[in-house]
């Protein structure tokens, strides 16, 4: 059953090979695999919290609709356009590494981050923060009197708990980057080795795209223009 | 077994590499992470267990000889919360998978080592997390966590405790992601999926609904803490919120989970019965696919937990016809072992008499799992013994079962050393009869209408909670004589050799306990797995 056709390779750890593994392909393979898998959980994640917010939304609909008016529609737009343009310049960072272009690399990574922190920032200061003054925050600070109130928070209980989730995964992601800056900065990357790089990349343009579900799902279904 | 008794020269293997504290609690080493698992879950269970005694115990009188009724709630809780959370559902993927994946697939380490490590320590987190709610003050909603009792009447330390598991989900998910990869990317050369033990193959289908099961219920109990401290009404019907929503949300994970719990044991004792009856499994590829099979349907009849909730008939029609469903790849499972049995030249050792207990146990709780899947049934029986008799048939008899007798089996290979077989034996046949007079009682007692939860009943059930729990005693004897022998065989155990039960697969190829990349040379496997009866041909020719 056994014969000894290959042998071991010993890899030390300067090499951009882990021990458990054979060679690049495969580390290449397993780890991409890792991270779509890894996705693929987010999906469930957040497809729970999507399917209560859908089921509640039919019940409630004018309720859902009434909290819908009441978000900021052009800030958030603005921000959707922030987030792809920040997908953008992620997308390039990856080009950049595997063309093992250091300087490139380090312009676009730092890029990415500004984007990510205009969008934190004004979803922070330009959206939450108002929402909070204006009594929307349903537990903290709940004053809205219209119609409904009740369910209209409910509304709002969802918008926190999916922008803030969604916020989350970004400012994890941002810490990453400032991560991976510094490894590029110490010339850690190079046309050999840039997996890292281009995983992040995959986790970067998944937040983009749950942003991109969340968007219309929160501020457009319903709306009169 | 005397041939394998050979002294063998002084080595290096993964035990004795390194002594120091360090070099285990920073070990990136699949073997040794697997130990670290053992270890605790050995403890959980342990407390757990002690739970349950307590209970038994109060039980024995029907006002309730020991504990208030608020002690009891929050013994049936933390018993529950640690038993499925903290020990069923790592048990055998986290001990044996960690162990065992990479060495039968002739990697020499998961994919992603430091990522299992990471996982061991969220895993113990969560569970301390957990341990701190029972000191704090304990738990009394039940491992199930229902709203609005949980988010809104909760007057204890709920938040801790779902936190607790909340994390301990995370180290579900990274083994699940960590075992996938590691089966899709690290078999040895010539490993074909069709030749992967069938060990492998429930792993594979475990992970499956790691990955797709465990977001959600950590995203229901983070729900519900977020329901709790900012008193919105996700769940709260005074607010427009639906209570029966969490359950769907819980039970979407919840009832797939125990086939996390059932499904490797599954694994664990189809390696089991070819082992000992010498013989090639019957229907390889209906065993393998049988177990993708009930991982799929799984996710599809987590309705049948709420036949009694607000479910409209026809959404409980659909979720019984599909509950029953599952019983078919069950079914070919429990019908492949016996034809694999048939014939054999079977011996029993300890580990067989584990697989053998098993199939009569679960075929015990499966056929009674077909009753409650009946809706009418479900009206009679929901929340009586007859369910809490059901899931211990599945889940201690199914699951424990195939946990300990993959340990026994596999114990020569993890510490290099045999135990007493006459103790192993005599400890399997207590522990299965003290099972059946535990929870065999409490069928009738369900039957007859005595509800769970409650810490008193009425004086007509007094002789069968009597049986019960002088059967849980002979059970729980029998759960710590292992304990015993193990730890003593560990240290002082006869020299086992590589291939103490003349097993075929690629684990008994390497030495005993295996070197740290666990084979001297990457194996290439050239045939299907088995391969017993050509071994034993060849014996005849001999
Ligand atoms: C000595 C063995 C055991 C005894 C005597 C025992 C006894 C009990 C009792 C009396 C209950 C409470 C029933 C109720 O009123 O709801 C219970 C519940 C439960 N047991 Fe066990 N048990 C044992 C072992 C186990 C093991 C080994 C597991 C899992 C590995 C387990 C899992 C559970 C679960 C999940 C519940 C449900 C808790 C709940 O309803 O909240 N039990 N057990
Ligand atoms: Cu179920």
């Amino acid at each position: 059953m056994i014969d000894s056709r290959r042998k071991y390779k010993l890899h030390n750890s300067q090499t951009a090979v882990y021990e458990q593994f054979d060679d690049r392909t495969q580390q290449h393979e397993a780890s991409s695999l890792g991270m779509w898998i890894f996705l693929a959980t987010e999906i469930m994640f957040f497809g729970a919290v999507f399917t209560a917010y859908t089921i509640y939304r039919n019940l409630f609909t004018t309720a859902f609709e009434a909290g819908s008016h009441l978000l900021n529609t052009p800030v958030g737009a603005f921000n959707t356009v922030v987030l792809i343009g920040s997908s953008l310049t992620m997308a390039l960072a990856v080009h950049a590494a595997q063309k093992g272009k250091r300087k490139q690399l380090m312009a676009y990574l730092v890029s990415t981050m500004c984007l990510g922190s205009v969008f934190l920032f004004v979803k922070f200061v330009l959206e939450w923060m108002h929402e909070y003054k204006d009594g929307l925050a349903p537990g903290l600070h709940w004053t809205y009197a219209g119609p409904q109130s009740g369910h209209v928070a409910m509304f709002f209980c969802f918008y926190f708990i999916l922008t803030g989730i969604h916020a989350t995964h970004m400012i994890v992601g941002e810490g990453i980057m400032v991560v991976l800056l510094y490894m590029a900065w110490k010339g850690r990357f190079s046309t050999e080795r840039y997996n890292p790089i281009e995983m992040f990349g995959l986790y970067w343009h998944f937040v983009d795209i749950v942003w991109i579900f969340l968007f219309p799902l929160l501020y457009l279904l319903g709306a009169h223009f | 077994m005397s041939s394998a008794e050979v002294a063998i020269e002084p080595r290096i293997h993964y035990l004795n590499v390194d002594y120091s504290i360090k070099s285990w609690l920073l070990t990136t080493d699949h073997k040794r992470i697997a130990w670290l698992y053992l270890m605790s879950i050995t403890f959980f269970f342990t407390i757990g267990g002690l739970a349950a005694t307590l209970m038994r115990l109060n039980l024995l009188e029907p006002q309730g000889l020991l504990v208030e009724p608020e002690t009891y709630n929050k013994l049936f809780s933390i018993h529950g919360i640690i038993m499925v959370f903290l020990f069923l559902v790592p048990s055998i993927p986290a001990v044996l998978g960690n162990f065992l994946l990479p060495i039968m697939l002739g990697a020499r380490d998961v994919a992603f080592p430091r990522l299992n490590l990471l996982s061991w320590y969220i895993f113990m987190t969560g569970g301390s997390l957990v341990i701190y709610a029972v000191i704090a003050g304990g738990v009394d909603t039940g491992w199930t966590f229902y709203t609005p009792l949980s988010s809104l009447y909760l007057n204890t330390h709920v938040m801790a405790a779902a936190g607790g598991v909340f994390i301990a989900g995370f180290s579900s998910i990274l083994t699940g992601l960590n075992f996938v990869v590691t089966i899709h990317k690290m078999r040895a050369p010539g490993l074909t999926w069709f030749r992967l033990p069938l060990f492998v193959w429930s792993m594979y289908a475990a992970s499956i609904i790691f990955i797709i099961g465990t977001p959600v219920i950590a995203i229901s109990l983070a729900l519900i803490v977020i329901e709790h401290f900012f008193h919105v009404g996700l769940f709260d019907p005074a607010l427009g919120g639906d209570p029966v929503l969490f359950q769907h949300l819980f039970w979407f994970y919840s009832h797939p989970a125990v086939y996390v719990m059932v499904l490797p044991s599954m694994g664990v004792i189809s390696e089991l019965i070819t082992a000992f009856s010498k013989k090639k499994i019957f229907g390889y590829h209906f065993v393998a696919f049988s177990s993708i099979a009930i991982a799929a349907i799984g996710f599809l009849v987590w309705g049948h937990h709420m036949f009694v909730s607000s479910q409209s008939v026809y959404a409980g029609l659909v979720f019984s016809a599909l509950s029953m469903a599952v019983a078919i790849p069950s079914a070919i499972k429990v019908f492949n072992w016996t034809a694999t049995l048939y014939k054999g030249s079977i011996s029993y050792e300890a580990p067989m008499l584990y697989a053998l207990g098993f199939i009569g146990l679960f075929t015990i709780g499966g056929l009674t799992g077909l009753y409650l899947a009946s809706i009418g049934v479900d009206q009679h029986v929901h929340d009586t013994y007859f369910v809490i008799a059901h899931f211990h048939y599945i889940m201690v008899g199914g699951a424990v079962m195939g946990y300990l007798g993959g340990i026994h089996y596999w114990w020569p290979k993890m510490t290099g050393r045999l135990y007493p077989d006459g103790w192993a034996r005599v400890s399997a046949i207590i522990i299965f009869i003290g099972f059946n007079l535990t929870f065999f009682p409490q069928f009738i007692l369900g039957y007859l209408g005595m509800p769970r939860r409650y810490a008193v009943y009425p004086a007509e059930f007094h002789t069968l909670n009597v049986v019960s729990t002088a059967g849980a005693s002979i059970l729980g004897l029998g759960y710590v004589i292992p304990l015993i022998y193990l730890a003593w065989s560990a240290r002082y155990g006869p020299i086992a050799g590589p291939n103490p039960w003349k097993a075929t697969g690629l684990e008994w190829t390497t030495t005993s306990p295996p070197p740290t990349h666990n084979f001297e040379e990457t194996p290439v496997v050239t045939e299907e797995p088995y391969g017993y009866d050509r071994l034993a041909e060849e014996i005849q020719v001999a």
